[in-house]
């Protein structure tokens, strides 16, 4: 195969430049044709194929395929076609070229097989998404993105200086196992953590994705979080400490979900939850739960992005995305409304959903590696999902009170693009043996025994009831028009104004000093001015040269001093 | 031919440059200079083919045997510099008929490429020559073409600032001429070869430490390393925008040159690294260098300046890897020294291309240039990532080299803290690309659409420099290898 040996990313990038160049229908079917030759072209590669170039010192492999990376590669592929397709209406050649980029990236990082090679793609992908927040070309959209991008620089440098230690310690820079073992391991997983929004390190993700246009958060939504989940699946399986971070992440967005009113922002705390799942079955490491997080994390990319699109469609056709402002869209938008409910019934894993085939599988792994409370935590969670994502996303728009908006469905495009998802959740749902086969552990498992089906019926079941109690109650949290703090407001308000009130008083007290000093300066000046006769004016030119020479003066008398000292 | 290559290298531009007063037109003069230039840089090609293939190279001037007579001397140091200065020079040069349009009169323009050689001539001798007086005799020659060359700013402060750096500049040659003068006096010679053998016999006097105070200080200066920085941000700022591009690629790298020639042939390693806690020093010089520097040009307001204390930044960046004292760290420091003259030789060359289209020098007048001059600013913005050392430029094959010679000694918070230092240089590149990029453009009486654009005589040369910022972040044989040869020799690990 003469073209088995180019990298995936390749394409991606070719056809970003095509893209840039051309325009209309030309580019239109650039952007199509890439991800479907992508993806054939993987479909035909041999098992295991790895590219070596020596870079520097060192052996370097930017192309390695195994069953791991083909996975995550055939997803980015299929996202990838499904988020061109909802954006074909968009007339923006930025967000169309960085949209291949960022895909392309993504690519290039779940393929690459040694750090350095994961590193440049790590900053591609920031810097190619951060234009996906700034296309929505507001204020706004330029702090988020600023902001984001920062904390990805960051998870970059982390990442450059874990490669650094490795490559000191190891002596290669091969990504495989790396585990929690000195710096290396340390500073690696944060880098990944960050990128994946472990608890505290994940206000970038929802301070960011709510801010981008409409088809920019489809695709983040797609390829930077899973990018790390791939990763970590890689270096970390096995790490117990992911299993409680895992947890923890499953549950803490649920509080803040539930009270967000921005619908898009909801999705972005539902998708930290979903993370959440991926990353405890990374943390078990055994074969089902590895299997489970990766198959998952397939899965969470269509149904999140079939729920990204569905609200996408409503801001389109709407202009509006809070909760409070939503509502009775039903009956103008019968068919995103039937999407969007299927999607979430997916995220809420009722059986013949994909969500069910995979989630199941995290939770069996859980339990039979003895996290009991794990198991519990994630059964918690799990009826929270059901709560903040599966009712609370379709009621709140499509139907609660009616707000008398009276918009049609949206274009056919971002129809279709919502049709593609939702009959892969049902297809995948309702065989998921297809998605079993192309997961890297070989396992026999069948999500439908009559106990997961039973337990996770009466779980959506009382969770539906107690939304339907507590909102006829009047106990739900009401939608209303508010800005919720999460944890980063301790980032961006807390700190900002100790550093600010400390550096105030510094200044004042800098200043206080300086006043001094500089009034005894000046008064020696004047006194030097008066008693010469010649005037302030003299000083004024002659004191930069001044004080160059005198620090040549005192270098040279410390250098003579200490060897001096040292020798004699 | 081939046996004098050594000394044709300084005897061509020598040549070239009274010739330019004679035919004292600008348009021809300028050809000439890029021919003498253009034919350095072909000896210095041959000269660093020679000098890998077969060793070291030397040349008696005037058939004089070596420590009586002026000896000249190649090896992969020198020639590695050689090809640097005279590369960058050569590029520079294309640039400069179209640059100095505007900033110079037409009849100085002849004096100016008259300088410009004769500073090429000073800085070429110094890194061939084997002979520590002769070195200082270049070193005077490249000074005082180069206090010229900044005094014809069209600024009026650049007199200031030539004044300024004329008087530093001196004291630095002084304090070099003091040394050589003192080692002279103990040992007879001036030939280094020569000194680095008679040198330790009379090791532990104190007219040896002195001579090496004063050179060190005395070469400390002419590179700029902090706190001797002051004068190297005016000189640069009002310097005719091509002088800069040329010095900010050269002079200071000429400087580690020759500290690194003091330091390891003449005095040698065992003295230069126990007469003084040298290391030490130079450590925290450097490291401060890079946190002051940097911040200092994060305030800013005129963008030369920003990029001349990224430069005061950048030599802390050198004088960390040298002060490592381990082939792995002055690998780094070699490697930066040729990584550093291609960015910022790419950026003051844009900085010019912009200049020569707008006048523009100050931050505000950035605002929405990306429209306007698309080109030159994508120029600026690839150069200064190279500066950030981002993956794929050379930036980043320095930063690794560094970092990695960091951590095998063991110094690994000075590692944490060169990435931290890191993150200045992010933001004060960002200041401009967010001017350029992300700021609507100032209102101005309407210009000429189709006079936008720098004029392709400004935008091929700068970018050659910065498609060569990525090709040797990509293919790293040419710079690695022979840093690494040169280091290797210099430590006495390979002859």
């Amino acid at each position: 195969m003469w073209m088995a040996e180019l990298p995936a990313f390749v394409p991606f990038f070719i056809a970003a430049l095509l893209a840039a160049l051309s325009r209309g229908v030309l580019r239109a079917t650039i952007m199509l044709v890439v991800p479907i030759i992508g993806a054939i072209q993987l479909y035909l590669l041999p098992e295991t194929v790895t590219v070596q170039v020596v870079f520097f010192d060192y052996q370097l492999m930017p192309y390695r395929v195994d069953k791991l990376s083909l996975m995550f590669g055939y997803l980015f592929h299929l996202a990838a076609l499904i988020a061109i397709i909802y954006s074909l209406h968009v007339r923006d050649t930025l967000q169309q070229v960085v949209a291949l980029l960022y895909a392309g990236s993504a690519l290039g990082a779940v393929f690459a097989g040694d750090l350095l090679t994961l590193f440049v793609f790590w900053e591609c992908l920031a810097f190619s998404s951060v234009f996906l927040i700034w296309a929505g070309r507001t204020q706004r959209a330029y702090a988020a993105g600023m902001r984001y991008l920062l904390v990805q620089v960051l998870s970059g440098l982390l990442l450059l200086a874990g490669a650094v230690f490795y490559v000191h310690d190891k002596g290669t820079l091969q990504f495989t196992y790396l585990g929690l073992q000195g710096a290396a391991g340390w500073l690696i997983f944060i880098a990944l953590g960050i990128k994946c929004a472990f608890p505290m390190l994940h206000n970038w993700l929802t301070d960011a994705y709510p801010e981008a246009t409409v088809t920019g958060t489809v695709l983040l939504s797609a390829f930077t979080t899973k990018v790390a989940i791939y990763a970590l699946a890689r270096g970390y399986p096995g790490t117990e400490l992911l299993v409680y971070i895992g947890a923890a992440m499953t549950c803490f967005p649920i509080f803040f979900a539930v009270i967000e009113n921005d619908l898009r922002r909801v999705l972005a705390y539902s998708m930290i939850n979903q993370l959440g799942f991926m990353v405890v079955g990374i943390g078990i490491g055994t074969a089902l739960a590895v299997n489970g997080a990766i198959a998952h994390a397939f899965n969470d990319v269509i149904f999140k992005g079939l729920l990204f699109m569905a609200m996408g469609a409503v801001l389109q056709m709407t202009g509006r995305i809070n909760g409070s402002d939503l509502g009775g869209l039903y009956k103008t938008m019968p068919k995103t409304t039937l999407l969007c409910i299927i999607g979430a019934a997916s995220i809420s894993a009722f059986p013949l959903f994909s969500g069910f085939v995979s989630k199941s599988m995290v939770m069996v792994a859980a339990l039979e590696n003895n996290f009991n409370g794990v198991w519990l935590l994630l059964l918690f969670a799990s009826a929270g999902v059901f709560h903040h994502a599966g009712i609370k996303i379709p009621y709140f728009a499509f139907f609660a009170h009616d707000a008398g908006l009276r918009v049609s469905d949206p274009p056919n495009n971002m129809l279709l693009a919502m049709l593609i998802a939702a009959v892969l959740c049902i297809a995948i749902g309702v065989y998921p043996a297809a998605l079993y086969a192309l997961l890297p552990y070989e396992l026999a498992y069948s999500p439908y025994d009559a106990t997961h089906i039973l337990t996770q019926t009466q779980l959506l079941f009382f969770s539906a009831l107690a939304f339907v109690w507590l909102n006829l109650r009047g106990y739900y949290p009401p939608e209303l028009r508010a800005i919720n703090l999460d944890t980063d407001w301790f980032y961006r308000r807390f700190f900002a104004a100790v550093i600010v009130s400390v550096f105030a008083r510094l200044t004042r007290l800098d200043r206080a000093i300086r006043r001094h000093v500089m009034a005894v300066v000046y008064r020696c000046l004047n006194l030097l001015a008066r008693s010469n006769n010649e005037g302030g004016v003299l000083f004024s030119r002659s004191r930069p040269i001044g004080s160059m020479v005198m620090w040549v003066a005192v270098l040279l008398a410390a250098y003579l001093f200490i060897s001096f000292v040292e020798h004699f | 031919m081939l046996s004098h290559l050594p000394v044709l290298q300084v005897i061509v531009p020598l040549m070239a440059a009274p010739l330019c007063l004679l035919i004292a037109k600008p348009k021809w003069v300028w050809l000439l200079a890029i021919t003498a230039s253009g034919l350095t840089f072909v000896l210095s090609c041959l000269l660093l083919q020679q000098v890998v293939a077969a060793g070291p190279l030397t040349y008696e001037l005037g058939g004089w045997e070596a420590p009586w007579g002026i000896e000249y001397r190649i090896d992969y140091l020198n020639a590695f510099l050689l090809l640097i200065i005279s590369a960058i020079s050569t590029v520079v040069l294309f640039a400069a008929h179209t640059a100095i349009e505007k900033e110079i009169p037409s009849k100085r323009q002849t004096f100016f490429y008259v300088l410009y050689l004769l500073s090429l001539v000073g800085m070429l001798g110094i890194v061939s020559t084997g002979d520590a007086f002769n070195l200082f005799v270049f070193l005077e020659i490249s000074s005082l073409s180069s206090y010229g060359l900044i005094a014809l700013g069209k600024d009026r402060r650049a007199l200031w600032a030539a004044y300024q750096y004329l008087i530093m500049g001196t004291i630095g040659a002084t304090f070099i001429l003091i040394g050589i003068g003192l080692m002279y006096q103990m040992t007879g010679t001036l030939n280094m070869e020569d000194l680095s053998m008679r040198l330790p016999e009379v090791a532990q006097t104190r007219s040896v430490f002195t001579a090496f105070a004063f050179i060190i200080v005395g070469v400390c200066l002419k590179l700029a390393l902090f706190p001797l920085h002051l004068w190297l941000p005016n000189a640069y700022a009002y310097a005719p925008s091509i002088v800069t591009a040329y010095f900010s690629a050269t002079a200071t790298k000429v400087a580690i040159y020759v500290l690194i020639r003091f330091t390891f042939s003449v005095f040698g390693l065992s003295f230069s690294f126990t007469a003084l806690p040298l290391q030490m020093i130079f450590l925290v010089l450097g490291l401060s260098g890079i946190f002051m520097a940097s911040i200092a040009a994060i305030y800013q307001q005129n963008v030369k300046h920003i990029f001349a204390y990224s430069s005061i930044a950048h030599i802390g960046y050198m004088i960390i890897g040298y002060s490592i004292s381990t082939v792995a760290g002055l690998t780094a420091t070699l490697l930066h020294v040729f990584n550093h003259a291609l960015m910022k030789s790419a950026l003051f060359l844009a900085l010019a291309a912009v200049i020569y289209r707008t006048g523009a020098v100050y931050l505000y007048q950035f605002q929405g240039l990306s429209q306007k001059m698309p080109l030159t600013m994508a120029a600026i913005v690839l150069a200064g990532l190279s500066l950030i050392g981002a993956p794929l430029t050379v930036g980043f094959v320095s930063k690794w080299y560094l970092l990695i010679a960091l951590i095998e000694r063991g110094w690994w918070p000075v590692a944490v803290l060169i990435l931290l230092g890191n993150l200045l240089t992010v933001v004060y590149v960002w200041r401009v690309i967010e001017m350029a990029y992300f700021r609507p453009p100032l209102r101005q009486q309407p210009v000429d659409h189709s006079k936008q654009e720098a004029p392709y005589s400004l935008l091929l040369p700068v970018w050659i420099l910065v498609a060569a910022n990525i090709y040797f972040g990509i293919d790293t044989r040419l710079s690695i290898q022979v840093a690494e040869l040169a280091a290797q020799s210099l430590f006495g690990v390979r002859q």
